[in-house]
């Protein structure tokens, strides 16, 4: 008994000291310096004050256009990865199936740098829009605006909504259809009572994923939004490597911390009663 | 194709070689056979500048890690100092001074060579920053031929620290196609107007606080430099004003004037002179209320990883033949009259890179106090975030 515990530890020690190290560690820094004061020529200074924290009303329209376009990021990648997801899954032969998943990832090899440049490039005046407008379809702006910076999200980061949902679909028993069939039930009910809530584990984690990682973006919006379309994270990036108030930017993200926590806790709340009480909606 | 003895043909080298790297034959028959070991002899001892100046002088390492500023360098001069002694060069480039001193702030930057404009230097030393210079590493810097106005900022209580590069003006570019019968604006209230109306969606400003800040406070007639509350407050509401009309927010503008999608943009001389060249239809104007006068110097950080190569970037970039090459590539002025001399008259009588006296009198260097104001950071902060 006493050995197992021993072997127990031994085996949790790195990961525990990796959590500790990186993630608990980092985090009481950027508390503790949150209730500090910028220095004169910028960085830190120790200090015990709530001003950063009544200050944060400075930088609302930045998490105002966090919490619109990350969920909404969210949603519309959840709308084409599904239907994708169940191609890929159900009506595909296994031979396609590895070839298509490998397309799927196939972005992936490319720093999303590179990739954002090409959007830049393709939303630009010279690029959709004078395609648009050759076709006598109007000329409209889209680059730096928020549609351009959500085009960029779906496209960043419709593999990690795409995976989850495929191995949920891929997994799923294929006699509970065709019971559901002999019993009488046409394609689109089966799909509705059996396949859609069979999959939530995978659309839960899907959401998840993207929304959490959405929440902290700052390159895209940083380079299809063009300095105009402002996440959190550009708020952040500026507080820290522009203006260097480290005290005030350490307040900013404590409080996206607890912005973050407050969604998905009430996210995980709402997907568990959708899922009809079921534990099994979790991060994989 | 010959098949003489003395020398061999195409078919007959490739096929040596294909003997040599099978195995087939030793590598001295094939030095021999093929000529390459005479030639490499010969070209190795009567020519040393072919061999690496990193052998000669002892090391200085396989790279050199720059901090500097978009479309400032030209490519070839690094690698003709890469394939001289080794060492590769990595830029990075960045869009204002603060985001260069909050990287050395921040600690572990990695820089060996950096390029801090006059107004920031002060605060660097101050900050014990960066490495006072050892100028007999630098025998290609000739204090006595630099003009004192753009090189004593590098010069702190009587220590050099950082040798001069550029000087050049904060201006702004407009392409002419776009004016639709307005008259050339000449002004920063222009600027701005022509921003809230007929440019809508079509300007930029840099993504940079002296600048930006410092050109909406010469709407008002007040200093580039100004850390009063009252007017930077003013300067705060017309900069909220003219963001929804702005195209971006960037330091990186040229792409966006280039593909037509700007119209106008704040900018600095090299990249006026290299829009102008490329699109005449492009103007640099120099606002008449005034605005920045600059000088950029090479400086080291302290702890540099590669202090030698720096030493050996920097002297190596301040010879005069290359400096003369980078002016021709980039744009910008310099203050060394042993360059002026090697330059073409039609760009020593360049009105963007030498503006009229009346226009340059007009301009401010930036001032020391405008990087550590904690209210033009905020500003600048709240101003993109809004």
């Amino acid at each position: 008994m006493q050995r197992q515990t021993l072997k127990t530890w031994l085996f949790l020690a790195p990961a525990g000291a990796w959590f500790l190290c990186m993630l608990v560690l980092p985090l009481v820094v950027v508390f503790v310096f949150s209730f500090g004061e910028r220095g004169a020529a910028g960085g830190y200074v120790p200090a015990f004050t709530f001003d950063n924290f009544l200050n944060l009303g400075a930088r609302w329209a930045a998490f105002k256009n966090t919490l619109t376009l990350a969920p909404t990021g969210t949603l519309i990648c959840l709308l084409i990865a599904y239907p994708l997801a169940y191609f890929l899954a159900l009506k595909t032969s296994p031979r396609w199936r590895t070839l298509l998943l490998i397309l799927v990832i196939v972005p992936f090899w490319t720093s999303i740098l590179i990739r954002s440049y090409a959007w830049i490039y393709l939303l630009g005046g010279q690029g959709i829009p004078s395609l648009l407008n050759a076709l006598g379809l109007g000329n409209p702006r889209l680059i730096n605006t928020p549609f351009a910076v959500l085009v960029g999200i779906v496209y960043g980061y419709l593999p990690l909504m795409v995976f989850p949902i495929y191995v949920a679909l891929e997994r799923l028993d294929k006699r509970l259809l065709e019971a559901s069939s002999d019993l009488g039930s046409p394609p689109w009910r089966s799909f509705l009572q059996v396949t859609l809530p069979l999959s939530m584990p995978g659309v839960a984690t899907g959401c998840m994923l993207v929304f959490i990682l959405l929440m902290g973006e700052f390159l895209i919006p940083a380079m299809l939004g063009g300095g105009k379309v402002f996440f959190i994270g550009n708020a952040l990036v500026d507080l820290f490597l522009q203006s260097r108030n480290w005290a005030f930017g350490s307040a900013v993200a404590v409080a996206l911390v607890l912005v973050m926590l407050v969604t998905v806790a009430a996210y995980l709340r709402l997907t568990r009663r959708w899922a009809g009480g079921r534990d099994d909606v979790s991060l994989m | 194709m010959t098949d003489r003895n003395d020398f061999l043909s195409r078919e007959k080298f490739m096929a040596e070689l294909w003997r040599y790297k099978k195995g087939s034959v030793t590598r001295r028959h094939f030095l021999g056979v093929t000529g390459l070991g005479v030639a490499a002899g010969v070209l190795g001892t009567a020519m040393p500048g072919l061999r690496s100046a990193a052998h000669a002088q002892g090391s200085i390492g396989d790279r050199v890690v720059v901090a500097s500023w978009p479309n400032y360098h030209d490519p070839a001069n690094f690698d003709a100092f890469s394939s001289e002694t080794g060492a590769a060069v990595d830029l990075n480039v960045f869009g204002s001074n603060e985001e260069m001193l909050a990287k050395l702030q921040a600690g572990g930057s990695g820089w060996d060579v950096f390029v801090p404009t006059n107004y920031t230097i002060t605060t660097y030393v101050e900050e014990d920053l960066i490495e006072p210079l050892d100028l007999s590493l630098l025998p290609n810097y000739d204090p006595a031929s630099f003009d004192p106005r753009f090189a004593d900022a590098g010069t702190v209580n009587g220590v050099v620290y950082a040798v001069p590069r550029n000087w050049g003006t904060t201006g702004f570019v407009v392409n002419t196609a776009n004016l639709g019968g307005l008259p050339k604006p000449t002004t920063w209230k222009e600027f701005w107007d022509m921003t809230k109306a007929e440019f809508s969606g079509r300007t930029m400003v840099h993504d940079y606080q002296l600048t930006t800040i410092g050109n909406a406070l010469k709407y008002f007639g007040y200093s580039f430099n100004s850390i009063d509350p009252a007017e930077l407050a003013e300067a705060e509401k017309l900069l909220l004003e003219v963001k929804p009309h702005l195209f971006g927010i960037t330091s990186d503008y040229q792409p966006s004037m280039r593909s037509g999608d700007a119209w106008m943009s704040i900018a600095w001389t090299g990249d006026g002179l290299q829009l102008h060249r490329d699109m005449p239809e492009i103007d640099y104007v120099l606002g008449k209320e005034g605005g920045e006068l600059w000088s950029d110097f090479f400086a080291i950080p302290k702890g540099a990883p590669h202090r030698d190569a720096a030493y050996a970037l920097i002297n190596y970039l301040l010879a005069p033949d290359v400096n003369a090459k980078e002016v021709m590539f980039h744009g910008y002025p310099v203050a060394d009259a042993r360059v002026n001399t090697i330059l073409p008259a039609e760009m020593l009588n360049d009105p963007i890179m030498y503006p009229a006296a009346e226009l340059l009198d007009a301009l401010e260097f930036g001032a020391a106090v405008t990087l550590t104001d904690p209210n033009r950071a905020e500003l600048m902060a709240r101003f993109k975030s809004a």
